[in-house]
């Protein structure tokens, strides 16, 4: 597919997570005082309002919550797509994000709630960050 | 009832037309803003407090007042999305029980459809956030965000698409009644301007997985505007009261682990209902944001009007129709399914649910005492807004 549309900076929040992607890590934060695990990057933990987060990468793997397909979009980069998944994925490490679930024949029947999926990186053009996507394993 | 009847809504206009070239949005507000005045038998200099969603090309709030030649005493330029009428309906009673004002207009414009705003299937541009940053590379459109909404009830609660087209069925089958909304469909080219069954939503296209294009709204331009007054001021109102009696203001998003089938209407719905001191049994008129047939299902469970995950067998067999003697009735304009969307559908559900309970709507129930009014704003698989009143007739 074309190029899909980039991250943009400065974004200080995203940014730790985009630079773990271009060394193939799919990161997220864990609060310090009180363990929760916070996605999407803040500054702070929603659950407690310390300030005292660290990053930690994610095994890669999860599960479908729910997904659909998009059949029109007027994006560009996505307007000559085919029909393509958009899907909140939860990681096993107990966080929830939004993804696309590739490499199936036929996304209108291929991808189920519940089903196993693992992040890959796909490569994008030349200098820009490449995207996490999950495939069924 | 314990409830108070401080502020009630005396004037109403919604603007008659859904492709309006060549007129802007706040020639749309201002228009609206003197018929409901005129509605009312108020005058222009009357109007001491302006609700505004900063809608319409000057940015709203103090452009508005500028715009108007007013001076209020009260500005409120809440903008929560599609709920905007409801939290700012909700705040007009609240000041006007603190005596802040006497007469406060709420209004909207827009011109959404002769801009030719992709609002369900384009990208939504701005700054760079930490929330674009996450999902502009995934291609998500609003229609997608709703559809995971849908797909992800119908695995938990085992809903089917017959059942939630009865949403679209039902909604037609009042369009039909409303001559503006026929105009609405004509106008904007709907393929078929006729009743619907549920196998003509099924037939229709798929645009984002498991959203057919008979289950989203149409973008319309539109708007109206909407006079609450004190109840002093409302007994000398040209036309009979519709009390504001409870209101619920509500925040949902996504988190981790959370249920995405729940809305923010689960929050607002029991503070409005224990406000007002009513069930939602009881209401006759149910007028539910209906961006799309995801959005009603799930904002009637989460009302009250069915347990959650129920709202497939209880729309089953036609009790959302106005003449179904069942009830409620639902979105009976004809809703943003089939009768106007332009973007922020809220001050609808306001206008809808008062001509009701004056008996003006053109699918009238008989003897309608109350009404909800409730407003979704933003994203339902995302971050989004619950605003909720309950309106009662004279």
């Amino acid at each position: 597919m074309a190029n899909r549309p980039q991250p943009r900076f400065p974004e200080p929040h995203t940014e730790p997570f985009w630079e773990g992607a271009q060394k193939g890590e799919l990161r997220y934060q864990r609060c310090n005082d009180c363990d929760d695990v916070v996605f999407y990057p803040r500054h702070h933990c929603p659950a407690c309002g310390c300030g005292d987060l660290s990053w930690h990468v994610s095994a890669g793997e999860g599960t479908v919550y729910t997904f659909s397909v998009v059949r029109q979009n007027r994006m560009p980069g996505f307007i000559d797509l085919g029909a393509y998944s958009v899907a909140y994925i939860d990681l096993d490490e107990g966080f929830r994000m939004m993804s696309s679930v590739v490499g199936v024949d036929d996304p209108t029947t291929d991808i189920s709630i519940g089903q196993r999926v693992r992040v890959e990186f796909e490569e994008q053009d030349e200098g820009d960050y490449p995207i996490p996507v999950f495939r069924p394993i | 009832m314990a409830q108070e009847r401080q502020a009630a809504i005396v004037g109403i206009h919604e603007y008659p037309l859904r492709v309006a070239p060549g007129v802007s949005a706040m020639n749309i507000k201002v228009d609206s803003i003197r018929a409901a005045l005129d509605d009312a038998g108020l005058k222009w200099s009357d109007i001491d407090a302006i609700y505004d969603a900063q809608d319409g090309e000057a940015g709203g709030g103090l452009q508005l007042a500028a715009y108007l030649g007013l001076r209020p005493t009260v500005l409120d330029t809440t903008q929560v999305g599609g709920s905007s009428y409801e939290f700012q309906a909700a705040h007009a009673m609240r000041d006007i029980a603190a005596g802040k004002c006497n007469v406060a207009v709420l209004s909207y414009g827009s011109t959404s459809a002769s801009n030719r705003v992709a609002i369900g299937t384009g990208g939504r541009g701005g700054p760079a956030t930490w929330a674009t940053n996450l999902e502009a590379p995934y291609g998500s459109t609003l229609i997608s965000n709703y559809a995971m909404v849908k797909q992800r009830h119908k695995f938990e609660y085992g809903s089917t698409d017959e059942q939630f087209a009865g949403i679209s069925v039902a909604t037609r089958h009042h369009a039909m009644r409303n001559p503006e909304a026929v105009k609405a469909m004509t106008d904007l080219q709907f393929v078929g301007v006729n009743e619907i069954t549920p196998q003509d939503v099924l037939d229709s296209r798929i645009v984002a997985d498991p959203l057919h294009l008979l289950e989203c709204c149409m973008i319309s331009d539109g708007g109206g505007a909407l006079i609450i007054a004190s109840a002093e001021v409302a007994r000398n109102c040209k036309k009979p009261p519709v009390w504001l009696i409870g209101a619920g203001e509500a925040t949902k998003y996504r988190e981790n682990g959370g249920d995405i089938t729940t809305s923010a209407g689960a929050q607002s719905g029991p503070i409005a209902f224990g406000e007002a001191g009513v069930s939602p049994d009881e209401i006759d008129i149910a007028m539910i944001y209906d961006s799309f047939t995801i959005t009603v299902a799930v904002c009637l469970e989460d009302l009250g009007f069915c347990p959650k995950g129920e709202v497939g067998a209880y729309v089953e067999g036609g009790r959302l129709a106005f003449d179904s003697g069942e009830g409620p009735a639902l979105n009976t304009d004809g809703g943003g399914l089939s009768s106007n969307h332009p973007g922020m559908r809220g001050i609808f559900l306001l206008l809808e649910g008062a001509r009701q309970l004056r008996g003006e709507s053109t699918s009238q129930v008989p003897d309608a005492k109350l009404a909800v009014a409730h407003g979704n704003g933003g994203l339902l698989g995302g971050t989004h807004t619950g605003g909720t009143v309950i309106l009662a007739k004279d």
